[in-house]
């Protein structure tokens, strides 16, 4: 099995966490200062090494519930490191370390006493490239769930059909489920990578460059989804498309050099930024 | 990508400016053509108002190309909407001072009547907030910008005082209705051009502090 597919399936668990008042109440204020107590991601003084290489350094910022953030910055200034961080797919790497707190739902990813399964159940992850396993499209739905125990086949296919809803994918493929995921095209394969993640119903899902490999129409498709998910999960998407972090996002974290610049409402990012450097980045004068 | 995007700013940028040197001839000449009642004057305004509107529609395809090739974002963006509002403002300017110049003609032929010196005194305002405002476009000066929209109640006043100065010289003059209604019309006419140069100040102001400053005329006084 694939590196790449390992870790998209890592998703299994049930774990709900107990964030939906604050994230209810959050999501109705979204313009106005951040609430950092109901933040479901907290970063503290996070800073993580590829050895004695800085990855991140000092990163502090809360992420709501229930909505979208961006990631963005150039090549290298650390925002996959810090995505691949919240849910330790960073650990696959030997020689690294970290400093600061990094909470997921209140609790530090980073204690010794992390059940890593636990923590990947919570927090689904897509990856650039679409990475369905070489089964049948409703095989790399159930895979999380039967990993979790689910055996009933009507359970199952319940859960199946529920996730393929939820991706906008279902409509395409309800008659075809037997069929290999890899006959799919690219843009409905990243969306049964987000069917899959989903169904092991995780509350954070993180994107890292998500429509990078595909065409303007399935970029929409995906954007569509993100934007009807944000209802339900908190997304955490890094991407160097800047024009896609203003459509799908509410809050924007700009970095450089594996420092946060700025971190603020995306409409004041992309419209009146507080640093010069963010505005020579979102303007393209960066360099 | 970026440096296309910067060309295509600095060319719609000098076109501005053109259109802004432009507009200021216009009433610069309007107001010159009430004062020394120079009809050729006068007609050249009117004649020449083509130009400004075709440079008008020039700017806004530029404008429109730009928003759409470039997505431009923060201080660009800011930039391109304040330059979609000057340039509208500019147009609207010009044909003020073609209807200036229309009274100008009229006025011209009434050689018995003496113009108001309080027309001129707010034309020679009008102009110098235009100026302004230009100069705080260019300079990319705030601080200019909000002179010009404290200046904007000096004009105001100005066209209040004319409206109950004809009022007077209609009761005492009747039978000079005709140019003094036309001196209030020029009078009129040129509070709605400090009022546009007020508009091009906001919009200078949104394009340096990303703030939107209408509406907000108590501040000014």
């Amino acid at each position: 099995m694939p590196a790449s597919a390992l870790e998209n399936d890592i998703n299994i668990g049930q774990i709900k966490s107990a964030v939906s008042l604050g994230q209810k109440a959050a999501h109705e204020n979204k313009d106005e200062e951040l609430d950092c107590s109901c933040a479901v991601i907290k970063s503290e003084n996070f800073s993580f090494y590829y050895g004695s290489k800085v990855g991140v350094k000092d990163i502090t910022m809360d992420i709501l519930p229930c909505s979208v953030t961006a990631i963005i910055g150039p090549s290298g200034c650390g925002k996959s490191t810090f995505l691949r961080s919240i849910n330790r797919i960073n650990d696959l790497i030997s020689n690294t370390h970290i400093e600061g707190k990094l909470l997921v739902n209140g609790h530090n990813v980073y204690d010794k006493n992390t059940n890593l399964v636990n923590l990947r159940q919570q927090v689904g992850m897509v990856f650039q490239k679409p990475n369905p396993f070489p089964k049948s499209i409703f095989d790399n739905v159930a895979y999380g769930p039967r990993l979790q125990g689910i055996k009933s086949r009507s359970k199952l296919q319940q859960i199946v059909e529920d996730s393929l809803k939820a991706a906008a994918l279902w409509d395409e493929v309800k008659d075809e489920l037997k069929k290999s995921a890899l006959s799919l095209s690219g843009g409905q394969q990243q969306r049964l990578c987000i069917a899959r993640a989903l169904a092991t119903k995780p509350n954070i899902i993180l994107m890292d460059e998500p429509c990078s490999a595909l065409d303007p129409i399935a970029t929409g498709k995906i954007e569509d989804l993100i934007d009807k998910l944000q209802n339900d999960y908190t997304i955490v998407i890094v991407t160097h498309n800047m024009q896609q972090a203003a459509r799908v996002s509410e809050r924007t974290a700009f970095f450089c050099l594996g420092e946060l610049i700025e971190y603020d409402s995306t409409v004041k990012i992309f419209r009146n930024p507080g640093k010069k450097q963010t505005e020579d980045y979102v303007t393209g004068r960066f360099g | 990508m970026a440096k296309h995007l910067q060309r295509e700013i600095e060319n719609l940028k000098k076109k501005l400016l053109a259109l802004g040197a432009k507009i200021e001839c216009s009433v610069r000449d309007a107001t010159m053509s009430i004062e020394t009642q120079d009809v050729k004057l006068a007609q050249k305004i009117i004649d020449n108002d083509i130009d400004i509107d075709n440079m008008e529609v020039e700017i806004e395809e530029d404008c429109l190309k730009i928003l759409a090739l470039h997505q431009p974002v923060a201080v660009d963006l800011r930039f391109i909407v304040a330059v979609l509002k000057i340039n509208n403002d500019l147009e609207r300017i010009g044909d003020l001072a073609v209807n200036v110049a229309e009274r100008a003609i009229f006025l011209a032929n009434q050689s018995k009547f003496n113009i108001s010196t309080d027309l001129l005194d707010m034309a020679r305002n009008a102009q110098l907030m235009l100026k302004k405002s230009l100069d705080s476009l260019i300079n990319h000066d705030a601080k200019l910008a909000h002179e010009v929209c404290t200046s904007d109640d000096i004009v105001d006043e100005m066209n209040r005082q004319m409206y109950l100065k004809v009022q007077d010289a209609i009761v005492k003059n009747p039978e000079q209705i005709a140019p003094l209604i036309h001196i209030l019309s020029a009078s009129r006419h040129l509070e709605r051009i400090a009022d546009h140069t007020t508009n091009i100040a906001e919009d200078v102001i949104y394009m340096i502090e990303g703030q939107i400053v209408r509406h907000r005329a108590e501040e000014y006084k």
